[in-house]
């Protein structure tokens, strides 16, 4: 009961540091900013061990035999290696890891991106003309891409359709920017539902 | 005994088939079962509620349920298998009074493919991509000119950090959440290659706070080589490169405190940003930094629109690379993409007109078929 009070306080208190940002940047919210960057930053620290490196290196190295166990030193020296960033002589090391990494990154991007991305939107825009949503999807997709054609100046039809085209996203930004703010403010209620319910309790 | 035989017997008899196979185009671990039971044992007074799957691993042992189906259903994956080992199964169809139960069958083994039949066509537009890069960038590095239109949201750059300079402000540079494995944080690198280097010409304090360490080692090699290109190593401080914390909105806080403190004159979010982007907009124009953003989270987007002076949409960032640094292999994948922008726009027209006439004329069974065939290409199974 009494560590629920406290941290009931300690919540309200770091809310209402967090808040007072608004009015402007003060010692209160530079307390809270710090407890959160740290704490979070911890966290994160146990979280890599305690999911990442203790179950799917260390356990899976003792647990395992042949060429599994022995593939999972691949990913352990790379990770060592980023460590040579510590001492200057040998901090060129890191790069090795770094490489890979971004190697691995790029490369996959490509497939993900034609499997996850491409073929499924050009997919979904292949629409017989019969509806006026499935007209406005067909022109909307056709002049959104002629807006990010990058190696033809914007002059005549073609500066048309890419007007139309930024329109077109404008429009969608637009619903999105709306139906996310509406999101935001429900989160904002909750925060401080929580600060007139737990916190002062002056509504049930 | 013989009662046993005929009682087998019977129990063979309440399915049309049972079949169980590898399935296919697929990594392995994983054993298919299609059944059908025959059509006298289907009736309304005593249905089939569902279908339990029993699974052994010899023929003589005892067989564990390892799931169900619905009654309407006659196709079940068996998953978290271990390869090259024998599996039988029996199929349960649980009628409301009694149980029908198929012939053991087996063994079956699952196996890992190396090619998965299903992704054909991603094989195809792959290879076909790759072509058209190659080509392109082969054009470049021939010296062929190579035009690119302006955007905007670039040519401020120069400004920005020409701005925080003459303020005497430091310029803040954020990936936002994006990891090294994001290809939008690999185009924002290459921006960051050429701020770096306006930077160290200006003699600009350069803050890049971090949410990922390895995004942050990349940062700090880029940022390193561009002020060694500049002339400028000496201006170079890692502790401006920092790692803040890999929790969104601690990262949020720190970033906005780290605005409020030291009032950056320029600040550039290029990357990939979460709910956090509002945040981090708005505190920096509370500072009266000009803003420049980048990134490919569609639903963050509009908020940098309204909140940023300039924003690089989508694909702009990875054109941004192209217009900075315009190397041929930059230019031709970027003239590549558009090719393939002009291809995809060529199949959208003819495609709907295809569709549109399939419908217009029902008896063409011609155009139907070959809506069906353009479809199927673009479908991911």
């Amino acid at each position: 009961m009494i560590l629920n009070i406290i941290g009931t306080w300690l919540a309200a208190t770091l809310t209402l540091a967090i808040f007072s940002f608004l009015y402007k940047d003060n010692p209160f919210y530079k307390l809270a900013e710090h407890i959160y960057v740290g704490v979070s930053a911890g966290f994160w620290v146990i979280y890599v061990w305690a999911f990442d490196i203790k179950p799917m290196l260390i356990d899976r190295f003792l647990t395992t035999t042949g060429i599994e166990k022995w593939i999972l030193l691949i990913p352990a020296i790379l990770g060592v290696l980023m460590l040579t960033r510590w001492f200057p002589k040998t901090a060129w090391i890191s790069r090795i890891p770094l490489s890979f990494t971004i190697g691995i990154g790029a490369g996959l991007g490509v497939t993900a991106s034609i499997q996850g991305f491409l073929i499924p939107q050009i997919g979904a825009t292949l629409l017989p003309l019969t509806t006026i949503n499935n007209i406005l999807l067909v022109i909307g997709v056709i002049s959104t891409i002629i807006y990010f054609y990058f190696s033809k100046e914007f002059k005549g039809t073609w500066k048309f359709f890419s007007r139309l085209g930024i329109i077109f996203i404008m429009i969608a930004f637009g619903a999105s920017f709306g139906y996310t703010v509406m999101a935001r403010i429900s989160l904002l209620i909750g925060r401080i539902y929580f600060l007139l319910h737990n916190f002062l309790n002056i509504i049930p | 005994m013989y009662f046993f035989f005929l009682f087998s017997l019977l129990q063979f008899n309440y399915f049309e088939y049972v079949k169980s196979y590898d399935t296919p185009s697929d990594e392995g671990g994983s054993i298919s079962l299609e059944w059908q039971i025959k059509e006298e044992f289907i009736s309304e007074e005593n249905p089939i509620k569902f279908f339990e799957i029993y699974r052994s691993e010899k023929k003589e042992g005892i067989f564990e349920n390892v799931g169900f189906v619905l009654s309407q259903y006659n196709y079940y994956e068996d998953k978290g298998l271990k390869d090259n080992k024998d599996y039988y199964y029996q199929i349960w169809a649980i009628r409301e009074k009694d149980t029908l139960k198929s012939e053991i069958i087996g063994p079956v083994i699952s196996r890992a493919q190396w090619f998965n039949k299903n992704r054909f066509n991603v094989l195809v537009i792959t290879i076909i991509l790759f072509i058209v890069f190659l080509y392109y960038i082969e054009k470049a590095r021939k010296g062929e000119r190579l035009f690119i239109r302006k955007i905007s949201g670039l040519d401020a750059i120069d400004d920005a950090v020409g701005r925080a300079t003459e303020m005497g402000r430091p310029i803040l540079f954020s990936f936002g959440l994006g990891f090294i494995t994001d290809v939008v944080t690999i185009a924002a690198l290459s921006i960051l290659s050429k701020i770096a280097k306006k930077a160290a010409e200006y003699g600009t304090r350069l803050i890049i706070p971090n949410y990922d360490p390895i995004v942050m080692t990349a940062a700090q090699e880029t940022v390193k080589e561009a002020y060694l290109e500049a002339g400028r190593p000496d201006l170079y401080r890692e502790g401006d490169i920092t790692y803040l914390t890999s929790d969104q909105f601690g990262y949020a806080a720190g970033c906005d405190g780290i605005i409020m403190r030291e009032k950056p004159g320029a600040i550039f979010w290029q990357g990939y940003f979460f709910a956090e982007s509002l945040i981090l907009a708005e505190t920096g124009h509370a500072v009266g930094a000009i803003q420049i953003a980048g990134t490919t989270a569609i639903t963050q987007l509009p908020f940098f629109i309204a909140a940023c002076d300039y924003t690089l949409i989508g694909e702009e960032m990875f054109a941004a690379s192209c217009y900075l640094k315009p190397e041929p292999q930059m230019l031709g994948s970027l003239k590549g993409e558009d090719f393939l922008k002009a291809i995809i726009l060529v199949i959208l027209i003819i495609s709907a007109i295809i569709a549109t006439l399939s419908i217009v004329f029902k008896n063409f069974y011609f155009l139907n078929n070959l809506y069906e065939l353009i479809k199927n290409i673009f479908t991911i199974k």
